[in-house]
């Protein structure tokens, strides 16, 4: 009985084993099918090609930025990557200070400066709104009928703004599939023919606006809460508030005066002259457009109209850092060419290949047999961090670049350790006479604290670089975290398990010579020999007593000192054979 | 071989062989001191290590399959265009050229460009260009140096918690530190660039070296155990027991570890050049080695000097030095096992 038990315990743990890698293949497998995975891992720029710009944002005045305009500076460059046309591209923060943008191929210089430019965000008033959609050819205004400016405007809504150039420009634009090559910042004394992306709550706009009025460095501040309705109850709606200072309060009162007489001539809330909207503008895109309600006199008008909670916030945000003016410092521009990129890849596994095999012949050599075992671990725990990476690239978008080919071809001799502890600790039971399977056993309990404990001080090393640097220490202190993780997996799952089950059969079990665990050659003296005799501490071969006389005879006893209390407790038994029940436990 | 090799684990299991790591630490002390101080002379007098362009700045350019790797060629292009420039050319792997340049403006990086395509006559997209700003490689740096430091800090806790003991905590560190210190050393005698792929290196030999540390000790740890109630070793014996009985493991792990870093300096760097992986595992190389070493050697030995003068391990070794005394004047085995219950 004694000896089916940890037999099906271990099969069954090798069963979950299995279980676990289906369920890993099959949830790869799944994506794959609905075509949003793939069976190869997802390269980084490095092995892929492309251009990869770090980016050190900086705020006006040479503070320190914080972890929200971080976020917002992410914002930022991804509206202007997104709208410069890269597909794919991929923006990130690294380190609470610097956002990475990844893009395939090489970046215009155009692109380059749109990146690097400082955020924009100015009010400009609304002269004309129309759906996003191009006018189709044949329908738009002809040539004769253009409107054509008659004077000089006077101010920011007079119509005069819009020349034939301007209107015709309005008509084209297509708003639902916007251009992709905008590339230089419009001027602010002239008017802007520009877009309001679409989103879930509305479709794409286009509009001609004025020249700026109130910019956006005359923000103080602002927030979003609960509207308050007539009462000071508060309803459902979300509003926006926002609070210019001094210069921008006067600015903005004028603006809503003009802007408000549109809107009681169109007839109140029912009209909807486009001339009563003020449009805010970040980057040459309006992110809103509201109708002037009333004159707002105090510099602090309020926007409400459909916000949900994440809309007022998001809308709050993009005004409070529209001003705080950031900018970016390129610090550094890699462009990897996609030919180099796979040179490198595959040099760098042919060189992990080779060293492979060397493991695998040197463990051969070492552990004969029991080598097996450990190749067929480090197959299984390859296995495992290669469905981890691919499964990984596909739900967290994360991309193998070289330096975490490199953490994982360091992996191997970290993973290959685990066994060799173990190995190495089941030798020492063997040496002590004790039979392969309770060897195993007790060469496990005592291994197991020292793997757990050696791969604790990996998994730290490799949270601490992954949360604290920059660049590519992070994907390799990624790899090296997964491999570690892959490794106890692989050690508590499959390599004591197929051990329990191989101490079991005859060619490990009776120490062949080629076992790697015969007790002979590990010069082991069993400690019950029958017929009463057992080994008693003076019972080893004696040694020549050269130099280090003193210790050596003291270290020729045996070693740990449960083993020797062991072993004394028998000399006072000797004679009988009690001491061996012990054996088979 | 494989049999010998066995043998020398039984021995060295037993005791039959035994390797006094612990008794010369004087010597090993000294040997790590003197490594040490010229691992800091060396590149203090050859003024510095030899920075990669991330910590210097500047333009590069990788011009792949070349026909003609004179790196006249591309010193050439790069004056046509900046005179009075002085270019670093290098041929980093079999067809690929490297040209390192000063900061470039935008019109000049296009000039150069060109000029090494027709130079090297390869196509458009087979030249490439990076421009790193002279604080990424120093940014790097910092969070690798805040990375450490916070790993110590936290190591320190985890091994004083796991060992019970910030002893071994602290000879721990001090075999990391002159591991990291040693390998500094060797990599600014190698001249091979100091690059973000380096400061990768160096940080995981950190952490390779205490977890080679933390095998050891635990084997010492389960050796010392119940240390008070025995009089067969003393305390340094019994660690010094403990770093012969794990020397096998130490060799193997070592092995198995350098086997693909080896690969990868001596194979891929011969194909590759220069780049991410070669620089890597140069630190990882060296590391491996001195870490290992230094576990042994260093972290052991001052582990034992430092807890040998704790009063009840020196009655300890008093009452093994007695014992040995009684057994040697009475010539008695039986005896000893008294003594030591008492």
């Amino acid at each position: 009985m004694a000896r089916t038990g940890p037999k099906n315990s271990a099969l069954r743990v090798l069963v979950w084993l299995g279980v676990i890698l289906a369920v890993l293949t099959a949830v790869l497998a799944g994506g794959t099918m609905a075509g949003q995975a793939s069976w190869a891992p997802k390269l980084a720029l490095d092995l892929e090609g492309g251009t990869q710009m770090i980016l050190a944002p900086k705020v006006e005045g040479g503070s320190d930025i914080n972890e929200e305009q971080l976020n917002q500076a992410v914002a930022i460059i991804r509206q202007r990557v997104d709208g410069s046309g890269v597909a794919e591209a991929e923006i990130s923060t690294q380190s609470g200070r610097n956002v990475v943008v990844s893009l395939p191929g090489t970046p215009s210089s155009q692109t380059r400066a749109l990146i690097q430019a400082s955020a924009d965000m100015n009010f400009r008033p609304v002269l004309q709104a129309g759906p996003g959609a191009p006018v189709p050819a044949e329908q738009q205004t002809p040539e004769d009928q253009l409107p054509k400016p008659t004077a000089e405007p006077t101010n920011g809504s007079d119509i005069n703004w819009v020349t034939p150039e301007i209107y015709k420009q309005f008509e084209a634009l297509d708003c639902d599939n916007p251009a992709q090559d905008k590339q230089e910042r419009s001027d602010p004394a002239k008017p802007l023919v520009t877009c309001e992306p679409a989103t879930a709550a509305q479709p794409a706009i286009k509009y001609i606006l004025g020249p700026v009025e109130v910019k956006g460095s005359n923000i103080e501040s602002s927030s979003f809460q609960l509207q308050q309705g007539a009462q000071g109850a508060v309803t459902n709606e979300w509003a926006v508030n926002i609070q210019f200072d001094a210069e921008g309060t006067a600015k903005f009162k004028e603006v809503t005066e003009r802007l408000f007489q549109f809107y009681t001539a169109a007839g109140g809330d029912a009209g909807s002259d486009p001339k009563s909207q003020f449009a805010i503008v970040l980057d040459d895109q309006v992110i809103s457009a509201p109708r002037s309600l009333a004159v707002i006199t105090d510099g602090r008008p309020q926007i409400t109209g459909g916000f949900t909670e994440q809309t007022a916030k998001a809308l709050s945000d993009q005004l409070r850092f529209g001003a705080l003016p950031i900018s970016f410092e390129i610090q550094s521009e890699q462009q990897i060419s996609a030919t180099l990129g796979g040179e490198q890849l595959r040099m760098g596994l042919l060189a992990g290949v080779i060293g492979l095999l060397l493991v695998v012949v040197y463990s051969l050599f070492q552990y004969r047999a029991l080598g097996l075992v450990t190749i067929a671990s480090l197959v299984v725990a390859g296995a495992l961090t290669y469905l981890a990476i691919a499964i990984l690239g596909w739900t967290e978008n994360y991309r193998l670049s070289l330096a975490g080919v490199a953490g994982i071809i360091v992996a191997i001799g970290q993973t290959a350790d685990s066994f060799i502890v173990y190995f190495e600790r089941i030798r020492d039971e063997l040496r002590e006479g004790r039979g392969l399977v309770s060897a195993v056993e007790n060469g496990w309990k005592r291994a197991k604290r020292t793997v757990l404990a050696s791969k604790a001080v990996n998994l730290l090393a490799a949270l601490v670089l992954y949360f604290v640097a920059v660049g590519n220490v992070r994907g390799f202190a990624f790899t090296l975290g997964l491999t570690a993780i892959a490794d106890l997996i692989v050690v508590f799952m499959f390599t004591h398990p197929t051990l329990r089950l191989l101490a079991r059969t005859k060619f490990f079990g009776e120490g062949h010579r080629f076992s790697g665990l015969d007790p002979e050659r590990l010069g082991a003296v069993p400690l019950y020999r029958g017929a009463g005799r057992v080994r008693s501490p003076e019972d080893k071969p004696a040694t020549v007593r050269a130099k280090n006389a003193g210790a050596a005879a003291e270290a020729e006893r045996r070693m740990t000192i449960a083993e020797r209390r062991h072993a004394e407790k028998q000399e006072q038994l000797a004679g009988s054979s009690k001491s061996s029940a012990k054996e088979g436990k | 071989m494989s049999n010998t090799f066995a043998n020398f684990g039984n021995e060295l299991y037993t005791g039959k062989r035994s390797y006094d790591f612990v008794g010369s630490k004087k010597i090993w002390f000294l040997i790590a001191a003197v490594a040490v101080a010229l691992s800091i002379l060396l590149p203090a007098v050859k003024g510095g290590f030899n920075l990669g362009i991330e910590f210097r700045g500047g333009s590069e350019f990788t011009v792949s399959n070349v026909q003609n790797t004179d790196t006249t060629l591309g010193t050439k292009a790069v004056q046509d265009v900046v005179e009075g420039s002085v270019p670093r050319v290098a041929n980093v792997a079999g067809t690929t050229m490297r040209i390192q340049t000063d900061k470039l403006t935008d019109e000049e990086t296009l000039a150069i460009k060109e000029g090494l395509t027709t130079a090297y006559g390869v196509t458009d997209n087979e030249v490439t260009s990076t421009f790193v700003g002279p604080t990424w490689g120093a940014d790097v740096t910092r969070q690798a140096l805040v990375g450490l430091l916070v790993f110590v800090a936290f190591a320190s806790v985890l091994m004083a918690l796991y060992f019970r003991t910030w002893k071994m905590s602290l000879s721990a560190i001090a075999g990391m530190l002159v591991t990291m210190f040693i390998t500094a050393g060797v990599y600014s005698l190698s001249d091979f660039e100091v690059t973000p792929s380096a400061i990768i290196g160096f940080l995981t030999v950190l952490s390779y070296s205490l977890y080679d540390t933390v095998v050891v000790f635990d084997k010492i740890r389960e050796n010392t155990a119940d240390l008070d109630a025995s009089t067969r070793r003393t305390f340094a014996e019994e660690v010094n027991l403990a770093v012969n009985q794990t020397l096998v493991r130490s060799i193997n792990t070592m092995m198995v570890a350098i086997l693909p870093v080896g690969a990868i300096l001596f194979i891929g760097a011969g194909l590759l050049g220069a780049g991410t992986l070669r620089d890597l595992s140069l630190a990882l190389f060296v590391g491996i080695l001195i870490g290992t070493a230094a576990t042994i050697f260093i972290a052991a030995p001052l582990y034992a000097w430092l807890r040998e003068r704790e009063p009840q391990l020196v009655s300890q070794a008093k009452r093994v030095e007695h014992r040995r005394h009684d057994a040697a004047a009475r010539a008695a085995a039986s005896a000893s096992s008294e003594t030591a219950s008492a």
